[in-house]
């Protein structure tokens, strides 16, 4: 294995300095820094062979469309999908749950329908089933959370019924580092004939996730919060449920032949892929999981695993501190917080001061916070690249924070 | 930091003057900030168009409730009709700081329950 100093070169923003302390990078749930082989693919890409995809036969768009699709190549083996078809290019996990609810969702679900969701989901997983359950007359459920921020699995036998269509849960959470039993939720799903969606935005970067395994029948994930850049996402499906569903957006790329009086749609995956994508980012998103399968995804979640234990150990410690979500065990690498009375935000900005990136706020998901009668925490997130240093200057800043506006 | 979190301010936040409720206001009104949960209830007693006392009461960043302090020491003994003129860069004023666009909410959150609550005014930016 390479050193974390080898692997922290890899990434040019690492040796930034802010407020003049170097860098302390832990905002990762948000999203994650790049190394430079993404950069360099996206730059070969606009000096060297940049055209637009599928459309040409010079050589240009020839190269273009070779590095597109081989990106969705890599990616489809990177969460072991039995087929690059399979493999949707949307520009983020928000977009990805909002193609399966308008176009899967308005297809199937009729009043009486229920789509079972869970009380610690981000909003992107939140708010399209809102949207399209009002719109289609079924019902929306959640599966609500446990005092120490686990979910209620005790409740699915009665949330799950043969009326759930669909069950669209987190893998792990941005807010409460829970991991779920993401496959045995999708077994369970599957007994009463429902679908399964996991949203896989903080999993996919951080664990190993093989959609073969898990069975689901679709998975989202955002490029940037994996090395990657923005504007990338990904939704792998059921090659059947695909095939079946009607396109989300029209436009060019995604027909077959367009007539006056009608179209038809092209296959998968283009069907899905309206208009010209993201080529660099998705270019990018091909380094970057690259990037990631050198390092391998067994020694990423460990050694983010070793982190955020060090990290929740020194921050219980801290006085006031309260550390929300499930015990060590099953948390990935992040940890969200309240400091006593202290608004979040006045702790992030004394932090920013000493060059300590974390988050403060809801994350975008209200639900839990709700949950907890707090209107927002500080979260510190983690990718492998973060040092036990950093934890040790996470800590310091923290004391700070007390210095400063304690009472 | 030290530009935002200045000595005047940390010493309204850890202090706040008139904070608490009059008896029997005029005017109450309650505003929050529902991206990052500050809260403010302004409460006004006022005479022959003067505010004649002024209370909050609230939870939030330093910022907000610093600001929520300053505001209400200083609009005691003012004309209603001065304070309609009021504007963000009268507030920045009385923190005496540079804010950027995120934290100005906050900053601004005691003015736009003023205005909301006076005037039926809601955006407070101008
Ligand atoms: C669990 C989870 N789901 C979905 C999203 C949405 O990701 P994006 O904003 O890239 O669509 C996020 C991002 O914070 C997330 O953490």
């Amino acid at each position: 294995m390479r050193s974390i100093e080898a692997i922290r070169a890899d990434f040019p923003i690492l040796q930034r300095e802010i407020n003049g302390a170097p860098l302390v990078y832990l905002d990762n749930a948000a999203t994650s820094q790049k190394p430079l082989a993404v950069l360099r693919a996206m730059d070969d890409y606009y000096r060297l062979h940049n055209a637009n995809v599928h459309r040409g036969v010079h050589t240009l768009s020839e190269e273009a469309t070779a590095l597109y699709e081989g990106a969705r190549g890599r990616i489809a083996r990177f969460i072991n999908a039995p087929s690059s078809k399979q493999i949707i290019f949307t520009r983020n996990a928000t977009e990805a749950v909002n193609l399966v609810a308008y176009s899967w969702g308005m297809a199937t679900l009729k009043p009486g329908d229920e789509v079972l969701i869970t009380q610690m989901e981000h909003h992107a997983n939140v708010v399209p089933w809102q949207l399209i359950t009002q719109r289609t007359g079924a019902t929306l459920r959640y599966v609500p959370l446990d005092a120490q921020g686990t979910l209620r699995l005790d409740l699915l036998d009665t949330l799950l019924t043969e009326r759930t269509k669909l069950f669209a849960f987190v893998a792990m959470s941005n807010v409460l580092g829970a991991i779920n039993p993401t496959a045995e939720l999708v077994a369970r799903a599957h007994s009463v004939g429902a679908l399964a969606l996991v949203d896989g935005a903080q999993s996919v970067p951080h664990l190993p996730v093989d959609v073969q395994q898990l069975n689901c029948d679709f998975l989202v994930f955002s490029g940037h919060k994996m090395c990657g850049p923005t504007g990338s996402g990904v939704l792998y499906g059921r090659r059947d449920l695909l095939e079946a569903m009607p396109p989300f957006m029209g436009g060019g790329d995604m027909i077959r032949e367009v007539r006056l009086e009608g179209s038809r749609w092209n296959t998968l995956p283009w069907k899905f892929e309206a208009g010209t994508p993201a080529i660099a980012e998705i270019i990018g998103l091909g380094a970057a999981v690259d990037y990631l399968a050198d390092l391998g995804m067994d020694w990423v979640a460990q050694r983010e695993h070793e982190l955020v234990r060090a990290a929740t150990e020194r921050l219980s410690r801290v006085e006031g501190l309260r550390i929300l979500g499930p015990g060590i065990e099953q948390r990935g690498g992040v940890v969200a917080f309240t400091l006593g009375e202290i608004h979040p935000h006045d702790i992030a900005a004394i932090l920013d001061a000493d060059g300590v990136a974390i988050r403060a706020g809801h994350h975008c998901a209200q639900p839990i916070h709700d949950f907890y009668g707090i209107p927002a925490s500080a979260r510190a997130s983690f990718a492998f690249y973060n040092t036990f240093e950093e934890i040790d200057r996470l800590v310091l800043a923290l004391d700070k924070v007390h210095a400063v506006l304690g009472m | 930091m030290d530009a935002l979190y200045r000595e005047a301010i940390l010493d309204h936040y850890k202090y706040p003057r008139h904070k608490g409720h009059l008896d029997s206001p005029d005017i109450t009104h309650f505003d929050h900030n529902p991206f990052c949960g500050d809260e403010i209830t302004l409460e006004l007693k006022i005479e022959d168009g003067v505010v004649t006392q002024a209370a909050f009461d609230g939870r939030g960043c330093a910022i907000s409730q610093a600001s929520a302090s300053m505001m209400t020491e200083e609009i005691i003994g003012k004309s209603l009709e001065e304070l309609k003129g009021w504007s963000k860069e009268d507030i920045l004023e009385l923190l005496g700081i540079e804010i950027g666009p995120v934290r100005l909410k906050c900053a601004l959150l005691p003015l736009k329950a003023l205005k909301a609550g006076v005037w039926g005014i809601e955006d407070a930016d101008a």
